[in-house]
């Protein structure tokens, strides 16, 4: 071996070492990362592993460990605690009904307003524009309280009582926005001749409407929908302004009033164990496909 | 009968029932708290609820404790959540979003419960509840606000940013001071406005992670309105016209506001 070669094979090994002290720097920085997040993961959680493990004993303190048992979402699903011998709270299924009922309503609601919001702001000035926008984003910037307050000051100003409509008037104020927002990048996407086109082929403007426009819209219109529908199911503070004393409550209301008479009804275990369980299926059905649908297109 | 063809045929109008919708139901409530504000309960000018407030030590010390509070909560936030967002958004994960939506996957369960569920936690491990209890509770409930605009502003960074920077000689410290973090700070500030803003206005949260120990301005807003009646509507509403200056204060900060960073973002 002549003396060159031997230098650059030294040379070469020194690179090699390099490039290991390299890699395994780089690992081990991984790891650490990975390890802090899922540290974080861990403590974020832990309550709900809590409220988890505890929907499986039947003990009606939270924390308290009697003994593996599926009692709690037998409960839940017939209504009848057949150990007490006692009905489950009836104000719990008034809870979840109006839950639910206001929540469809209110993004129903906000999904058709904020889309024919989107589409007129769409067409509008740039200044007009400017001023509705502003205005749009209030609810989204306001905190829950103030705008709990000012709905609250609202209708005992005008004299109306506080109950179902107040209520659902109040999610279609925090929800539009948002529907406004997610409906706004498809209109800018979407070619504006297409609906001019379809009117110049003898479309009328509502069949032009329904034919071009919708379609583009709709994914739009979705995920607004999706989104109006989460907020208004995990809203409290607006909620709590609005709802009027006449024993409307929605989960939310009712797991603050549980909570401050001391006691939280123990079926809230189950019920929301399964809640958790349903979306983090959902999500992991969603996330195949959007692998999926990316693997298709590559 | 065709002027209102006309009407519905030019698109701008659509926005009409809404922008209508939007002034009796947003703009006359903010209108109406102003109102409240300066007046007596029999509808008189007055600035009296004012002249209370601050002659209230009890309510004045309270407000500069929330504020304190919710600023001390949005400093931990950033500490932990940037290193946390840093991390997800330069690793090379198989699916990056996975990581994404477990930290946001939390807040689908009504966070009233999950701050019971806190409570409970620290029962087991016999901590006491109060201004610990409050500050990690305020963390946990708000720290995916804080991780998720910081996350999407770094994902949507311009990759090639760094290499040049690599190339021109910085060093690893100077790539991240220089280019990473400052290319980061409209996410940063959304953050601290998602983080800060609910947390100075809370009203809830105090109440169930102290056990009533700790009261915040939030709680003291609704106090006003709940227990007092209805001759402490005015002065309720005085204070909530204090906090809709802190909050709009605030949102001046914010300049990706109209972006994705927000919680419509999150889905």
């Amino acid at each position: 071996m002549s003396q060159e070669s031997r230098v650059k094979s030294q040379e070469l090994t020194s690179a090699q070492i390099e490039a290991q002290r390299r890699s395994r720097q780089m690992w081990a920085k991984r790891v650490g990362g990975q390890a802090y997040l899922w540290l974080l993961l861990i403590v974020l959680y832990a309550p709900i592993l809590l409220i988890f493990i505890f929907s499986f004993t039947q003990s009606k303190v939270f924390g308290n460990w009697t003994g593996f048992t599926f009692h709690l979402y037998e409960n839940l699903f017939t209504g009848y605690d057949s150990t007490a011998q006692v009905r489950v709270d009836p104000n719990l299924y008034r809870a979840i009904f109006f839950t639910v009922v206001i929540a469809i309503c209110a993004a129903t609601i906000a999904t058709l307003l904020g889309t024919l919001a989107a589409i007129g702001l769409y067409n509008m000035r740039s200044r007009a524009r400017k001023g509705i926008t502003f205005l749009n984003s209030i609810p989204m910037i306001n905190p829950d309280i103030l705008t709990g307050i000012s709905l609250f000051l609202l209708f005992v100003f005008l004299g109306i009582s506080r109950g179902f409509a107040t209520v659902l008037i109040a999610h279609v104020v925090f929800c539009t926005p948002y529907v406004v927002l997610s409906v706004m990048p498809r209109l800018t996407q979407m070619n504006p001749n297409l609906y001019e086109a379809a009117l110049d082929l003898g479309a009328t403007p509502a069949k032009a409407l329904r034919k071009v426009m919708l379609p583009e819209l709709k994914p739009g219109m979705i995920s607004g929908f999706i989104l109006a529908l989460t907020l208004s199911i995990d809203d409290f503070g607006v909620t709590f302004f609005t709802k009027g004393s006449n024993g409307l409550e929605t989960l939310s209301t009712f797991i603050y009033a549980d909570a401050r008479k001391g006691g939280l009804t123990p079926e809230l275990r189950p019920l929301f164990s399964l809640i958790f369980l349903t979306i983090l299926v959902l999500l992991i059905f969603m996330n195949i496909h959007a692998n999926k649908q990316m693997n298709k297109q590559k | 009968m065709s002027k209102l063809t006309d009407l519905v045929s030019a698109r701008r109008t659509w926005a009409w029932p809404y922008v209508l919708f939007l002034v009796l139901f947003v703009v006359l409530p903010l209108l109406l708290i102003f109102y409240y504000a300066f007046s007596t309960p029999g509808g008189d000018f007055t600035i009296q609820n004012f002249v209370k407030f601050f002659h209230t030590s009890e309510a004045v010390n309270t407000l500069i404790y929330s504020m304190a509070i919710a600023f001390i909560t949005t400093v931990i936030c950033l500490l932990l959540g940037y290193p946390a967002a840093y991390i997800m958004a330069m690793a090379e994960f198989k699916t990056p979003q996975v990581m994404a939506l477990l930290f946001i996957l939390p807040m689908w369960i009504n966070f009233l419960l999950r701050t019971i569920a806190t409570v409970e936690l620290f029962h087991m491990f016999g901590l006491p509840l109060g201004e610990g209890a409050l500050l990690f509770g305020m963390c946990y409930d708000y720290l995916p606000f804080m991780i998720y605009p910081i996350y999407n502003t770094l994902q949507k960074m311009d990759r090639s940013l760094i290499e040049a920077a690599q190339d021109l000689g910085a060093d690893k410290t100077n790539v991240f001071t220089k280019v990473i973090l400052p290319l980061s700070v409209p996410g940063i500030y959304s953050g601290i406005v998602m983080v800060f803003m609910p947390t100075v206005s809370t009203f809830a949260i105090a109440e169930l992670l102290t056990h009533n120990k700790i009261t915040l301005f939030g709680s003291l807003i609704q106090r006003s309105f709940g227990e007092g009646g209805i001759a402490m509507w005015n002065y309720g509403a005085a204070l909530s016209l204090i906090m809709l200056v802190i909050i709009a204060a605030t949102s001046f900060f914010d300049q990706e506001r109209d972006h994705d960073a927000q919680k419509g973002g999150l889905l």
